[in-house]
């Protein structure tokens, strides 16, 4: 065993420096730091988008509304998540037909931020990218710098099957507007379609000679019930209490009105205090304190809390329409799968039953930077036909953004569940956008720091408001992020 | 024989102290600048802002907290995985009583396989080490309570990761779990080579094992210990506690940020909230904190050295 810690020879080895010395090295450290910061900023500045290099547009046929150059190369990156990579690459096999000449390069990836950020510094963006996943890069940033490029063409150009009609008009409602942040301008096309609610076992409820509950003392009713049987009312995410709102906030719709959560979107100065969030944060918090969640839920995940309701532990889960692609396989074949839009208080309240959050899923992007932007906007109308529209949701179970095409395909229980509720919410469907404007509001904040610890019975109502209002205060403060409005 | 001696020096050290300031000093220096910038990672363009993360990282209630409960791993973390280590390595290797016919010196019966099992953590990469912890730990189903549940503590069904005033505690188990292995072995290796008449004396002058520990033992490995005490903190400081934060905890960093340390909020600021600028801000702070860190146990563990 030696003792030879360099410390030992160099205590007095090292010591004084001369001031010559020292004058000779803040000489040298000034020569080398002037070049370093023209350096250094070349170094993140790199490339910076030289628009010489993009490709020339093509003619402007009925065929190709969008005027693609047909010989130029596309490229085309895909989160690779829960619907996998099959549907891109079935229409990216489409985009190569129609341009025999162009080369398509496709990639799926899970770390988009990761691949794709130092492009984006560089200026060197692929054509059209699907920004989803935990690795999403910031919408907000993008927007404000000015990095995406406004799909508005792609909006108006003809639709892929019926040339009478604009791309816009084949949309599900609240797809345009979700694309945009402030002003007209469209910079995201949301491809999936995603319908939130409260999730449960239509065999469950069934067993329990019960409907689904549309005021809360029903809800509280059907709790008791279960409870009595062992089985407990609601289980949720308690690591990702952010999926909460997925059944609240259109509560709070329902019970007050959909401008009280435009004025939460809004970051209005006391947008919290409104009675109807009051209202429906007590109506939680009763859950928690009459013991109707599942035991343990404040510490499992979204797969362990869809695991236990899939077990039937829980009757209700708070979800979106992935859940049940997402928990296939711990879903047994005859639970039936339904979602229902949130109970409200009672007949009080300010919209009917049925009010629902549906909004769109998968962003896809168009960066301003991209040499092909045309071909990018062209698969993507691609994409949009009835045909590829109707190949998505056979293969991954979930809606798109094209309003249509589920006729004629076999649905599953749950995507049958999330066609009818949106049938029946008709006008009633409101689109919360916290969680695309301000991410770390929605979830860190209000979700996991307000909604999670009061659900956890950490926080009453009262507490979690008056905290969550003062998150809300900070980030409409917050100049380092960028604030924006309902139109 | 004197002359040339330097420019043989300096060509032998050129390329490898090239390399290190370009992968090492550079990046430091481009952090600092960035630092001073509203760069947002996604975008080429960026102004000099001049002080303007620093004055938010000062008013930022969530850094403070993140800096807090690094300290604490700092300063928690090596004590508890050093201690027990040295607790263990000293009973593998000293500890054991004297077997007729075997060396004066020896480890409890055993030790060749405690060795081995306390090393056996380490060849588990700590992601799937905080995945292994983070379904023992769930509530629900979870190890930790099916065994609460087992020997009739029913009504004792913590959280754990789910519960602000336990989360911390629980991932700072999982370290020391995972770590302490590493250390074992490292001190196994320093005390095989402190010299055996060593021990045998201080046996004849009637010593039992714990004076045997803090007479000979420890000093004699003061040095491995101090090493080991630097690269723990650093540890806790950096890669491992961001691995377990980021896999284990709800949020993660939380519940209600319970468990959000400097690295996890590094992470976080770059690469989802799209202001790597701040991000670096943080960064610089946690050099800072590691540096000094390094300086306070390097200057308190100098003790005067020991020849045998």
């Amino acid at each position: 065993m030696g003792s030879t810690s360099a410390e030992n020879h160099g205590t007095d080895g090292t010591a004084a420096v001369g001031r010559r010395d020292l004058i000779k090295r803040s000489a040298a450290l000034g020569l080398i730091s002037v070049p370093t910061m023209s350096f250094l900023s070349a170094c993140a500045s790199g490339g910076g988008g030289d628009d010489g290099e993009k490709a020339k547009a093509g003619k402007k046929t009925a065929k190709n509304p969008l005027a693609v150059n047909e010989s130029a190369a596309m490229e085309f990156v895909l989160f690779d998540g829960g619907f996998g990579k099959e549907y891109a690459e079935d229409a990216v096999k489409i985009y190569e037909k129609n341009f025999p000449g162009a080369k398509v390069k496709f990639s799926a990836t899970q770390k988009i931020q990761s691949t794709l950020q130092p492009r984006f510094n560089q200026g060197t963006p692929p054509d059209l990218i699907d920004n989803s996943g935990a690795e999403q890069m910031d919408m907000g940033t993008l927007v404000g710098k000015n990095q995406l490029a406004d799909l508005t063409p792609l909006l108006d150009a003809p639709s892929y099957d019926d040339p009478a009609k604009k791309v816009r008009d084949t949309l599900r409602p609240g797809i345009v507007e979700m694309g945009q942040f402030d002003g007209e301008k469209v910079w995201i096309l949301y491809y999936a379609y995603t319908v939130y609610g409260v999730w449960y076992s239509r065999k469950a409820l069934a067993a329990l000679d019960e409907e689904y509950p549309e005021t809360w003392d029903q809800m509280l009713a059907v709790c008791a019930k279960a409870k009595k049987k062992g089985i407990a009312g609601w289980t949720y995410p308690g690591k990702y209490p952010y999926y909460i709102p997925f059944s609240l906030y259109p509560m709070i719709a329902k019970v007050g009105g959909a401008e009280v959560l435009d004025a939460i979107d809004n970051l209005e100065p006391n947008a919290w205090k409104h009675p109807a969030v009051k209202a429906c944060f007590d109506a939680y918090y009763e859950l928690y304190r009459k013991g109707y969640i599942l035991r343990g839920t404040p510490g499992l995940d979204h797969i362990q809390s869809q695991t236990a309701w899939a077990q039937g532990k829980a009757l209700f889960l708070p979800n979106g329409s992935w859940v049940e692609n997402e928990s296939a396989n711990v879903i047994p074949d005859d639970f039936e799968v339904t979602v229902s839009a949130p109970s409200g208080l009672d007949s009080s309240d300010k919209l009917p039953f049925g009010t629902i959050w549906a909004s769109g899923g998968e962003p896809f992007v168009v960066p301003a930077k991209a040499n092909n932007g045309a071909g990018g906007m062209e698969q993507l109308r691609i994409m949009l036909s009835e045909a590829s529209s109707r190949n998505f949701t056979s293969k991954v179970k979930s809606l798109t953004a094209y309003n249509g095409g589920t006729d004629g395909i076999t649905l599953t229980p749950g995507l049958k569940a999330g066609v009818a509720a949106l049938e029946k919410a008709g006008q009633n469907v409101v689109n919360p956008r916290l969680q695309d404007w301000y991410v770390q509001l929605q979830k860190e904040k209000i979700g996991v720091a307000g909604l999670g610890e009061m659900m956890a019975g950490r926080l009453t109502p009262a507490e979690a408001i008056k905290k969550i209002q003062n998150f809300a205060d900070e980030a409409a403060k917050d100049d380092s992020i960028k604030h924006y409005k309902h139109q | 024989m004197q002359h040339g001696k330097y420019r043989f020096i300096v060509g032998f050290l050129a390329v490898p102290l090239g390399l290190y300031a370009l992968f090492v000093i550079w990046p430091f220096i481009q952090s600092i600048y960035y630092s001073f910038t509203d760069w947002t990672g996604l975008s080429p363009e960026f102004e000099m802002v001049g002080l303007a993360n620093y004055e938010r990282m000062l008013d930022d209630d969530i850094f403070w907290k993140s800096l807090q409960h690094s300290l604490l791993f700092a300063l928690l973390l090596p004590v508890v995985t050093i201690g027990l280590a040295l607790f263990f390595s000293f009973m593998i290797n000293v500890g054991g009583r004297r077997r007729r016919g075997g060396p004066a010196i020896t480890g409890v019966r055993g030790s060749s396989v405690y060795k081995i099992v306390y090393f056996f953590p380490q060849v588990l990469s700590i992601a799937i080490v905080a995945l292994l912890f983070a379904f023992a730990y769930n509530p629900d189903s979870g190890a930790i309570n099916s065994l609460l549940r087992g020997i009739g503590l029913g009504e004792l069904q913590p959280l754990w990761l789910g519960d602000p005033d336990l989360a911390l505690w629980c991932v700072m188990a999982v370290l020391v779990w995972s770590t302490t292995g590493f250390f074992v072995v490292l001190f196994s290796a320093g005390m095989a080579s402190i010299p055996a008449e060593l021990y045998e004396a201080a046996l004849l002058d009637g010593a039992d094992r714990v004076t045997t520990f803090f007479r000979v033992t420890l000093p004699l490995l003061w040095d491995t210990v101090q090493s080991g005490w630097v690269y723990m903190g650093i540890l806790a400081l950096g890669a491992e506690s961001f691995a377990v934060v980021q896999i284990m905890t709800t949020g993660p960093g939380g519940p209600d940020y319970s468990t959000t340390v400097m690295v996890l909020y590094v992470y976080q600021k770059a690469f989802r909230d799209g202001q790597a600028a701040y991000a670096t801000t943080i960064g610089v702070a946690l050099l800072v904190v590691t540096l000094a860190f390094s300086a306070v146990v390097l200057r308190l563990g100098r003790r005067e050295r020991l020849e045998y």
